[in-house]
């Protein structure tokens, strides 16, 4: 849990129709909210990640959005996972929508993928991961030291082994780099 | 004493504080060796190398395991806000830490309770919660990379992860994001804007700019912002002015990419190596003068 919502958001409260169609599914950690939004997106639920309104002062910086009408499907299989959120609220206010802007470089012999505040880095003959940087959390440079030398493939992936904003990033990036190569 | 406070990724690492030193490519802190790679690891050897041929202080470290669940950090921020007024430092160094505004409530005013008041510098996960806290106006430094600085020109996004998609962190918008992230009250008094051009602010005005030498593959190697803010931490515990240990800084950290040749592939510990041969070169040639906005 970040605790990053102190400061005062100035959104306004947003009651349409289509608004009050989606809830909210609010964990306790980042790891927690990976974990059910792969589980959700296998079982084919239309579920998206985004960030939780101010009004939302418990659980982590990641909440699930999800079809309100689904409710009651949703928890039952959450809960034979043993993932139950810790609260399920209807979206009131406005989110704040992940960065969703990839940006590619390429230096030759290496592709470096950036998502938000995370790059990461592979030799494109290998598909050896040679870097990762950016990012400021401190799962960060613990996924980097399990990544860095593995391919592309073997790699343990960040969603697995990461706890915070910038490890989902680093997921993201990473799949990103999937879909390119 | 410099002081730098951050994690190690290791969660079995104790709650450690003392003095640190630089042993054989590894640095050692009360009887712990650790491995330099980069994070916090990476700025405390910056620090060491650069404070042996700068005439830099002795450097102290606050560290902790933490491998992003926030445990560690929420320890160390708690021996912090208790202990904190009984240290005597130059600069304080906040880095990887789990970015915890309640908690960085409780940390800034121990520090503002300090006998002497240290020059303060926000990095990573820190310089995050300072931000979303709007007491960033309380540091002398935030050291963000161009995609950090959009965040901070964005005055809702909690972390760089919300930044809005219309505050497009693209290198030639920098002078706005600055701009906008002062503005906001976002901005420390000085900025270090980390990029392919490395901007130096001071009170939202651009004070000097550095851009050479020059490394395209710098930017994929993980732990070179992090060598910066070490440098600039050793640089302002020597006694530059502030602007000065900036400029400085931003060549030394660019001169260690020319000396080792890197590539994309290449590990932060090969440019720590050329920390002291890339300092004494621009202390030789007194190469840190503040170069006005639009030079190099």
């Amino acid at each position: 849990m970040f605790g990053f919502r102190k400061k005062k958001n100035k959104a306004s409260p947003d009651h349409s129709q289509a608004a009050v169609s989606r809830g909210l599914l609010v964990f306790e950690n980042t790891s927690e909210v990976i974990q059910a939004e792969n589980l959700l997106k296998k079982a084919g639920w239309s579920v998206s990640v985004m960030g939780p309104p101010p009004e939302i002062r418990t659980g982590c910086d990641l909440v699930i959005v999800f079809p309100l009408m689904e409710e009651l499907h949703i928890l039952r299989e959450l809960r034979r996972k043993a993932l139950e959120p810790l609260q399920v609220v209807p979206v009131s206010a406005p989110l704040l929508a992940p960065v969703d802007l990839f940006q590619t470089k390429d230096f030759g012999d290496y592709l470096m993928v950036r998502a938000a505040n995370m790059k990461i880095t592979i030799a494109k003959g290998s598909r050896q991961i040679v870097n990762i940087s950016g990012g400021g959390c401190p799962d960060v440079p613990y996924l980097a030291q399990a990544m860095i030398g593995q391919s592309l493939a073997a790699a343990p992936r960040p969603r697995d082994l990461g706890h915070t904003l910038c490890g989902y990033a680093l997921e993201l990036a990473y799949q990103e780099l999937l879909r390119q190569c | 004493m410099l002081g730098i406070v951050g994690t190690v990724p290791d969660l079995q690492f104790p709650l450690v504080h003392g003095k640190v030193r630089w042993q054989g490519r590894q640095i050692r802190i009360e009887g712990h060796t650790i491995p330099v790679n980069r994070g916090t690891p990476a700025l405390i050897a910056a620090s060491l190398r650069a404070c042996e041929c700068a005439g830099g202080p002795e450097v102290y470290a606050f560290l902790v395991g933490d491998t992003g669940v926030g445990e560690g950090s929420r320890r160390l921020y708690d021996f912090l806000a208790r202990h904190l007024p009984e240290f005597d430092l130059q600069v304080l160094t906040f880095h990887y830490l789990q970015p915890d505004v309640d908690w960085h409530g409780r940390v800034l005013p121990a520090v503002q309770t300090m006998a002497r008041r240290p020059i303060l510098i926000a990095d990573a996960g820190f310089m995050y919660a300072a931000k979303m806290s709007g007491q960033a106006r309380h540091y002398d430094f935030f050291t963000p990379d161009v995609g950090e600085l959009a965040f901070l020109a964005d005055d809702q996004a909690p972390h760089p992860f919300y930044t809005r998609g219309f505050i497009l962190h693209q290198e030639h918008q920098v002078p706005d994001l600055i701009r906008q992230a002062y503005g906001h009250g976002n901005a420390a008094a000085c900025l270090v804007v980390k990029g392919s051009t490395d901007y130096i602010v001071h009170d939202g005005s651009i004070a000097a700019t550095v851009e050479a030498p020059s490394c395209d593959a710098m930017e994929a190697i993980g732990g070179t912002g992090d060598t910066l803010t070490g440098l600039l931490s050793a640089f302002c515990g020597a006694g530059f002015d502030r602007i000065e240990a900036a400029v400085l800084a931003a060549r030394a950290n660019r001169w260690t990419g020319a000396l080792a040749d890197p590539t994309p592939a290449t590990q932060v510990p090969e440019l720590i190596d050329k920390i002291p041969e890339a300092v004494s070169h621009l202390l030789d040639h007194k190469d840190y003068r503040s170069t006005p906005h639009g030079g190099a």
